[in-house]
């Protein structure tokens, strides 16, 4: 039963990366994936929620009564979405504006709740860390892919993060398909995504 | 009866530290923040409105406490002097609060130039009170003393076809504006000739 750190990071990136493999959290997937800077930004402050939570409820694990333990993962997740909010419109207000009301929900996003649940509640304090990192770093690819696909075919461009539009496709001949960026869209581009991962032999 | 103490101190102690953390982070973001939003939100809608001012109205701001709300003014220098003054005013939308900034011509009492900071409207329908500049130009040269309304309801400002509310909403922001400038008119006129002149 004893993983390595490393085993404990690297699940996350293929073997157990969310949405795809735990089909966790779509609500920020669909919602914000219009653009690759959207999905990595989302990405990151679920990074940042889930490291800081799993690192928390580790430390408190034996502390925590289990009966009310549901309740204080809350209180833990919810303080450092607030901490996400508050920093993302002192230091990156543009991108606050674009993810808007998906920054506070991140604390009902199951991925958070579920890795301190499932994972962090019950092991030490590293092995927590890789854990929260690697599905963290996970989530940020796949979302970073999503938004990636869905802006190159729904407008054509793609907006690198910190650096601007480029255009991928020539509007001289490519029509873009402006569904992709719409809610409808979203579950297509992830059900397509999902559909070519399990082309890939699980072991 | 001692595991529901542990509970309840547990929950409570836990609920207290994360209260005392985020408090202390709020503070310490609040003023970057501010700058912010200045920077995102009024500054473009500023710099559109108070062309060619012969200051930077943006750094030229002062605060006033007016009903118990403290509200921010932005002074335009014109023909070196502090001609228009310009403030953020709220109306009801039909997609929630609509944020609209009034900029005043003090010489004349009249309207200078208006433009939407924030809302929440329909895009394509209310949402190009942000982005059409005949919208706001409709309001250019109205006197801030009177009240006013859109034409469907018999007054004298074109509203967005397809947008009525949004406009009735545009208007009634511009019509409180007028009347928090009428109401504290000496005290705003004072302050923005101390600081700019």
């Amino acid at each position: 039963m004893a993983k390595t750190l490393t085993q404990e990071f690297t699940k996350g990136l293929w073997k157990e990366i969310p949405p795809f493999r735990l089909v966790l959290g779509l609500c920020p997937t669909l919602g914000v994936t219009t653009t690759l800077e959207n999905g990595v930004g989302m990405g990151l402050a679920t990074t940042f929620v889930l490291v800081g939570s799993n690192l928390l409820v580790s430390l408190l694990r034996n502390v925590i009564p289990s009966k009310v333990r549901i309740a204080c993962y809350i209180v833990v997740i919810a303080t450092f979405v607030t901490l996400v909010e508050l920093v993302m419109q002192a230091y990156a207000y543009p991108l606050f504006l674009k993810l808007g009301v998906f920054i506070p929900l991140i604390v009902v996003n199951c991925i958070v709740l579920g890795r301190a649940e499932a994972f962090a509640s019950k092991n030490k304090l590293l092995p927590s860390l890789a854990d929260g990192l690697g599905i963290g770093i996970g989530f940020t690819l796949s979302l970073a892919a999503l938004g990636a696909v869905r802006e190159i075919l729904g407008t054509g461009m793609l907006t690198l993060p910190l650096q601007g539009a480029a255009t991928v496709f020539d509007p001289s001949w490519f029509q873009p398909f402006s569904f992709m960026v719409s809610a409808p869209g979203a579950f297509v581009a992830l059900g397509l995504m999902l559909a070519l991962m399990n082309l890939v032999p699980s072991k | 009866m001692r595991e529901m103490i542990r509970m309840v101190l547990a929950i409570t102690i836990l609920a207290a530290a994360s209260g005392l953390l985020l408090a202390m982070v709020k503070n310490g973001t609040e003023a970057q923040i501010e700058a912010q939003k200045l920077k995102f939100v009024k500054g473009p809608v500023l710099n559109d409105i108070l062309q060619n001012a012969a200051n930077d109205p943006l750094a030229d701001r002062f605060k006033l406490t007016v009903d118990g709300e403290e509200k921010t003014f932005f002074v335009a220098k014109y023909d070196g002097k502090p001609k228009v003054v310009a403030f953020e005013s709220f109306g009801s939308g039909y997609g929630g609060t609509l944020g609209v900034m009034v900029a005043v011509d003090t010489e004349t009492d009249k309207i200078w130039g208006i433009g939407v900071t924030t809302h929440s409207e329909t895009p394509g329908l209310g949402a190009r009170s942000k982005t059409d500049p005949n919208f706001a130009a409709g309001f250019k040269g109205l006197s801030v003393a009177e009240t006013h309304k859109v034409k469907n309801d018999g007054g004298d400002v074109d509203a967005l076809s397809g947008a009525t509310i949004t406009s009735r909403g545009v208007v009634g922001a511009v019509n409180k504006a007028g009347e928090l400038y009428m109401a504290n008119k000496s005290e705003i006129l004072d302050k923005a000739r101390t600081l700019v002149h």
